[in-house]
């Protein structure tokens, strides 16, 4: 169960840039730290973000151990044609998880 | 000569008014006031404030039958908005009770009385995210501690332990919040500690945390020992410096860097 906030306008002039925020609960464990049994802490983190509009990808990053827990993504699209935006995130230890918001173009 | 005493009489009037329009005027600052821009943004957008991560986690423990009364949250209090005012007002002497008990107190109360399910542990992300829901109900609300007269002995303490020497740097916590909020600390402003958004999301942390997780910070910065978990002293220094930002904004869950 995956907590995700998602902040995208539900409708648009057709052309218009629109901003799509997007903000995830995920630890993004580096592998690098050690717990208080000495051993390390296996690495979990995101491994890729990606964002489509009606199937057609507009945008996607790697993430690396670097990132902050919780990470915030933001970008922008131009607006096109009504539809779906599906937001997805995968990482380690099977991490999937695809959150989608309904935009209007008119 | 009249003209020359009107004059005067008007920067009297002036002088008086101007005086006593700085006395009244509420000078506190949250550190809310003393973030840059980009965290004060960060903390308004609801979609941007990671506390509001933990506030829907909450919503969702909130329906989430516990312990063996197999109750809810939900089930006694209904809507979460019924906890309006809650964390405004806490701590507080629940029913029953002789000590006063932080919001977090009155969660496991709640769960050991009513739920019959075990204490949450302290800084687990169930009894933050619980805390942050309640807490972020009363949101925008004036700080407001009850008027209790058994609380007032327990407030004096905290007042005690404010101004208390402590720990090998041997500071009090008036030392820093009162005497030298404002300046900076190692390139950070040092905050007037107005506990009014907790639980916050620290940056540093990475997570959302307590005030007693703050309190904590600064005994340890101070190289004082800190309190243990369930100590007395936490609640007691809440009562005091609730007290002492009654009537300040309450901004939970606060983003703090």
């Amino acid at each position: 169960m995956a907590n995700v906030l998602v902040n995208a306008p539900k409708t648009a002039k057709r052309g218009a840039v629109v901003e799509i925020k997007a903000l995830i609960l995920h630890p993004m464990e580096t592998g690098f730290r050690s717990g208080t049994n000495g051993q390390f802490i296996p690495r979990n983190i995101v491994e890729r973000f990606t964002a489509t509009w009606n199937d057609a990808e507009i945008f996607s990053m790697d993430m690396s151990p670097a990132i902050s827990a919780n990470p915030f993504v933001s970008f922008f699209a131009v607006a096109a044609e009504s539809g779906t935006i599906r937001l997805r995130w995968t990482g380690d230890q099977d991490f999937a998880v695809e959150e989608q918001v309904a935009i209007a173009v008119e | 000569m009249t003209a020359l005493r009107v004059v005067a009489g008007l920067a009297i009037v002036f002088v008086a008014s101007y005086a006593a329009a700085q006395s009244g005027a509420d000078r506190r600052r949250s550190g809310y006031q003393d973030m840059g821009e980009a965290l004060q943004k960060m903390q308004d957008d609801d979609t941007a404030n990671p506390g509001m991560l933990f506030v829907q986690l909450g919503s969702q423990a909130w329906s989430k039958p516990a312990g063996a009364a197999d109750k809810s949250c939900a089930d006694c209090h209904g809507a979460a908005a019924s906890m309006k005012g809650a964390a405004v007002r806490y701590p507080a002497i629940p029913k029953g009770a002789d000590v006063p008990m932080d919001l977090e107190g009155r969660i496991n109360l709640c769960r050991t009385e009513n739920q019959k399910a075990e204490r949450l542990p302290p800084e687990s992300r169930e009894l933050l995210a619980l805390e942050a829901y309640v807490a972020h109900q009363s949101r925008g609300m004036p700080v407001a501690p009850p008027v209790d007269p058994r609380l007032g002995a327990f407030r004096d303490q905290g007042a005690e332990i404010y101004r208390r020497r402590q720990g090998q740097l041997n500071l009090s916590c008036a030392i820093c919040h009162d005497d030298n909020a404002g300046k900076k600390l190692a390139g950070v402003t040092i905050p007037e500690a107005h506990p009014t958004g907790y639980p916050i999301y620290r940056l540093e942390w990475q997570g959302l945390g307590s005030l007693k997780r703050r309190l904590r910070n600064c005994l340890v910065g101070i190289r004082a020992e800190a309190y243990a978990y369930d100590a007395p002293e936490y609640v007691m220094l809440e009562l005091f410096l609730m007290d002492r930002a009654r009537g300040m904004t309450f901004e939970a869950p606060g983003v703090r860097p």
